[in-house]
């Protein structure tokens, strides 16, 4: 029986999408030389939606996206109990010179996104990262990362644990906060 | 859901793995054909992790290519040859090999004339042993390169028809394909001189071909393997000429089939002799697209085994 609490609900879900693609635009305008790079396998889901919300605000089709795995990057690979399996990248365009989003569904102690950064750079050097989070858990951080563009902001304790739902894999948008790992 | 990680701490032989772990090799080897298509071709995944390439016979594909595959994942690497170091001294394996892990190696990738010489070593020290190699016992990483090459021509192997010519009796390949291809579901069928087709060697499942047109016309997949003059001690065949006549595979052979064989080698190729030259270059021939893939395979080797442990 799951006993998480709903913290952001389907209406409130697609809100947020939809701010985050406004604040977007706000930024890059028609998205020359920008791209979204999801981080699998959450990360991916959140870029399309994204992508399709940009689309429909600005009508055109041309924004470059892909998908990064960032499996042979992490830092705790050796010490991990259970190896993690490798999903597949695919970014079939040079990063060189391009102003890169980096996209992932929760951004929590930030060694995600220290390990897609290194991995980004073995596609080029792009001109500029920014990071776009559906969720910030901003008091869990173990390294000096913050993202750009925020959805939620969750102050939990460190055991909490923050599910995304995502409707293509769950049926619902939803997030979920659970009291620990383990109730999930 | 599939398991992600290898049930064994080395790759002995095929024959110590299961289908899942080949399967898991398969998966993480498309990870890192990707990475290796890249134009900066690195991942830093075992930059704590330290190799010794012990190649106590002589070997080009195979060392550059744990080399590379080494080096793609930021391994650190040591390479020890057999004509250049103290075993011509009387040093026996496992002290060699015990002197090297003194030195801190996390794993041993090691080829040795000596059939189950990295299973003995297997037995006496803690570091990963990956078999490149041993005597005519077994070669895991060419029959798993061999089978993932394979599945990228013809799809899933389960039911297609694989035949394995040449000398069969010499070969730790044929013997390393044959427990590969059989635990993907395929069908084996060996073929060449009687002389180099092991006694008895049905009751591992194959069924045996001493004509080529039979077995070509038989086949999906042609695995050609080299003649290994130098192990053998004792004439198997009148000459090269004769056998190159009875057994080479050249392209009158393939249209006669009239249909669309996958030609495989693994190399060196004895131009003229198992292979005529117009079929190792045509574009039935995958013999460099294997060579892509060894490297891809040794990666997700390495890295599935530097997991494990």
């Amino acid at each position: 029986m799951k006993k998480g609490r709903t913290i952001l609900d389907k209406e409130r879900f697609s809100l947020t999408i939809e701010r985050l693609c406004h604040q977007l635009i706000e930024r890059y305008d028609n998205f020359e030389d920008t791209c979204l790079v999801g981080i699998q396998t959450s990360g991916v889901v959140m870029t399309n939606r994204i992508l399709t919300g940009l689309q429909k605000i600005l009508n055109i089709k041309n924004i470059q996206s892909g998908n990064l795995d960032i499996t042979f990057y992490r830092d705790d690979f050796r010490i991990r109990e259970k190896p993690l399996q490798a999903s597949k990248t695919s970014i079939n365009f040079d990063l060189e010179n391009k102003k890169v989003i980096l996209v992932d569904d929760v951004l929590y102690t930030g060694r995600t996104i220290q390990a897609a950064m290194s991995a980004l750079q073995d596609h080029g050097r792009p001109s500029q990262v920014e990071m776009l989070t559906l969720v910030d858990r901003r008091f869990n951080r173990h390294l000096p990362i913050r993202a750009d563009y925020v959805g939620i902001t969750v102050d939990s304790i460190d055991e909490a644990y923050v599910q995304v739902e995502w409707a293509e894999e769950k049926g619902v948008d939803k997030v979920l906060l659970f009291g620990s790992k383990r109730e999930k | 859901m599939r398991g992600s990680q290898l049930s064994t701490k080395h790759v002995l032989g095929i024959k110590y793995l299961t289908e899942s772990d080949i399967r898991l090799i398969f998966e993480t080897a498309e990870n890192f054909k990707e990475v290796i298509n890249r134009p900066i071709k690195k991942v830093p995944s075992l930059r704590d992790v330290t190799v010794a390439n012990l190649f106590f016979e002589n070997s080009t594909r195979t060392r550059l290519s744990f080399e590379l595959a080494e080096k793609r994942l930021s391994a650190d690497v040591v390479n020890f040859s057999a004509s250049s170091s103290s075993v011509k001294k009387g040093e026996t394996l496992l002290d060699t090999v015990n002197n090297i892990l003194s030195m801190k190696v996390d794993m041993v990738v090691m080829r040795h004339p000596a059939p189950g010489a990295a299973y003995f070593l297997s037995q006496h020290i803690d570091a990963n042993i990956i078999n490149a190699g041993d005597g005519t016992h077994e070669h895991p990483t060419q029959a798993l390169l061999d089978a993932y090459s394979m599945r990228e021509q013809v799809g899933d192997l389960a039911g297609k028809k694989i035949a394995i010519f040449g000398d069969i009796l010499h070969s730790r390949v044929a013997l390393s394909n044959i427990f590969c291809l059989h635990k993907l579901g395929a069908k084996v069928r060996v073929c060449g001189p009687p002389t180099l087709i092991p006694k008895h060697i049905e009751k591992l499942g194959v069924s045996v071909s001493y004509s080529v047109a039979e077995t070509m016309a038989w086949c999906d997949v042609a695995n050609l393997l080299r003649i290994q003059l130098e192990r053998q001690d004792i004439k198997f065949f009148p000459s090269i000429r004769e056998y190159a006549q009875y057994f080479g595979i050249n392209q009158d052979i393939i249209n006669k089939t009239g249909k669309k064989i996958v030609i495989m080698h693994p190399g060196p190729i004895n131009r003229g002799v198992e292979i005529s030259s117009e079929v190792a270059d045509s574009s039935d021939s995958i013999i460099l697209q294997q060579v892509e893939n060894g490297v891809a395979i040794r990666m997700a080797i390495l890295y599935l085994l530097a997991a494990k442990r």
